[in-house]
């Protein structure tokens, strides 16, 4: 118990320290950019709690959440779908190999010309963005799947949907949970980007419009909340993850005669869990990302 | 290990003896010709979504003016000097981290909460402190380059093979040489696929911003020619961003798969 507290103590103690630092430094603070912490809170507090949520806050998340929840269905279907056609993943892998690796917000203007400046017009920017490194990874999932696995399952007479669900999604699965963190942030700067650009409402409407306007504690207190807003719906996913992949560590631990999950060295998905995410793609398919180590 | 899985198709594809290139090659010319089809006679409105041809063709007279190339100039350079920086900063500060247990405890709080930030959340402050000029966009571009390299180049050092290590330190190689032959070769591909990601969202973020507060770059012409009207001049210009964006992955793609291809191959020596 006290080593326990010892240890939270010791990872605690520099951010405090710089909060500390910050507020003391800042408090006298006569720069127009750089207000005193204080005045931050406060504006913080008078502006978030809850004034401006459901202005600005509310029409963000269900933005991102929307576009998210989109790139997510479309990228696992159609990801699974051109997994297991090679003739068909290899007529799109140029075209899905462009949009991945486009800077995919030079898009809302586009977006903009067919859509208008709505809230679909954000939807869509952000659903289009974020589906590529979601759909890639779902196809590579695929594609590892173990194919004496797929033929067995088909032999037995398993149905087509069933073989899917039961088999090759789960295989699939810790592949598209590198895509979906990666979709995860592009879809946060999308969400960030199309309301800058266009838009009466939203965070990054007001972030720009607060230092348009010199109001720059507000502009503060904006920064901060999408920093807070980053961080929770990453460890939100990361928690998901953690919990839908529990298996997967528990059978690589095994395979690896190590013992299941019992206090990983560091990290969610233990030291054993990276290498064979590098080892196990080809050059040709190495658009994923290690997995990372958040707890 | 299986890159590949042998499937069927694959193989019949071969007997037929198809060179590879040409599926990939005929769905974008396909995709190409029918949107010229369709834009041409008029089932996508032309001023919403110009023929490929078109589009092609703006493309041309763009670089023919040598507006084309000064953009893209202008964007690379405000990306290569971001991300120079975040590269020279990021390797060592995660190689430095990650082999402390001590800094990396001290440390682990403020990077977590600090790397899941979109980095244009600060665009506006960017632009408060320095403007709208190439500054503030090396100074974005490096911020959001710097902590993906960061974290993968953390995570490289502390996932040296233990047992590697140990071995290294028990024949009583230097501190020198245990890192270069040992730390650094592990960390490699990790930092490889760092680099690969946040060259990517460094141009996102580079493009942006230009898109944002008009720097000047790729994202700010497509403004300017789509206020001018000009709707095939901005899709050539997104055309432009495209092929950017195509080529700094697949050179960094080259790089990571050299790093990884030694990763592998010894990784395989070692099970077999």
């Amino acid at each position: 118990m006290i080593a326990r507290l010892k240890s939270l103590a010791l990872e605690l103690m520099l951010p405090v320290l710089l909060l500390v630092l910050w507020w003391v430094v800042s408090a006298g603070s006569t720069s127009p950019y750089f207000p005193s912490l204080k005045d931050i809170f406060q504006t913080f507090a008078n502006t978030w709690l809850f004034e401006r949520v459901g202005t600005d806050l509310v029409p963000s998340l269900l933005r991102f959440g929307a576009g998210l929840s989109l790139a997510l269905v479309a990228g696992i279907a159609l990801g699974v779908w051109l997994g297991l056609r090679p003739l068909a993943r290899r007529a799109a892998d140029p075209i899905i190999d462009f949009f991945r690796a486009m800077p995919q917000v030079a898009l809302v203007p586009v977006a903009i010309i067919f859509l208008g400046i709505g809230d679909w017009m954000k939807i869509a920017i952000i659903a289009f963005g974020s589906v590529w490194p979601v759909l890639l990874n779902t196809i590579d999932g695929v594609r590892s799947v173990d194919p004496n696995m797929l033929e067995m399952v088909r032999v037995y007479g398993v149905p087509r949907s069933e073989r899917i669900r039961r088999v090759v999604l789960p295989a699939a699965s810790p592949q598209i949970f590198v895509g979906a963190r990666l979709a995860l942030s592009i879809a946060l700067i999308l969400m960030v980007v199309s309301e800058m650009v266009a838009s009466t409402n939203g965070l990054g409407y007001f972030v720009l419009l607060s230092q348009q306007t010199f109001a720059i504690p507000e502009m503060w207190s904006g920064i901060i909340l999408l920093g807070l807003i980053g961080y929770a719906v990453n460890l939100i996913f990361v928690v998901f993850e953690h919990r839908m992949l529990a298996w997967h560590r528990g059978w690589r631990s095994a395979a690896l005669g190590q013992p299941v999950d019992s206090k990983p060295r560091r990290g969610a998905t233990g030291p054993a869990a990276k290498p064979d995410n590098l080892v196990e793609r080809t050059p040709q398919t190495a658009h994923t990302e290690v997995p990372e180590c958040s707890k | 290990m299986s890159g590949a899985p042998p499937t069927l198709p694959a193989t019949r594809l071969t007997a037929w003896s198809l060179p590879r290139w040409l599926v990939p090659l005929s769905s974008v010319v396909g995709l190409l010709a029918l949107f010229e089809v369709l834009s041409k006679t008029g089932v996508i409105r032309p001023d919403e979504l110009p023929a490929p041809t078109t589009i092609f063709k703006a493309l041309v007279d763009e670089f023919d003016s040598g507006t084309a190339s000064a953009r893209a100039w202008e964007t690379l350079q405000g990306w290569a000097l971001g991300f120079g920086i975040a590269t020279l900063v990021g390797i060592p500060a995660g190689i430095l981290i990650g082999s402390s247990r001590l800094a990396y405890r001290l440390v682990r709080l403020i990077i977590e909460f600090l790397r899941p930030i979109p980095p244009v959340a600060v665009l506006p402050l960017a632009v408060l402190l320095w403007g709208t000029g190439i500054e503030m966009k090396t100074y974005l571009v490096a911020i959001s380059a710097f902590f993906p390299i960061l974290f993968q180049a953390l995570y490289g050092v502390q996932d040296v093979d233990p047992v590697a290590r140990d071995t290294v330190r028990a024949y009583g190689l230097s501190p020198a040489a245990q890192f270069r032959h040992v730390v650094i070769p592990s960390a490699a591909p990790y930092i490889a696929t760092g680099l690969r990601l946040s060259a990517s969202i460094a141009l996102i973020v580079a493009v942006a911003q230009e898109i944002i507060v008009g720097s000047t770059g790729i994202g700010y012409a497509i403004n300017q020619v789509r206020n001018a009207n000009d709707i095939s001049g901005m899709y050539a210009y997104i055309l432009l961003a495209g092929l950017m964006g195509l080529v700094i992955t697949v050179v960094f793609r080259a790089i990571e798969a050299r790093v990884l291809h030694w990763h592998a191959s010894q990784r395989q020596e070692a099970v077999s």
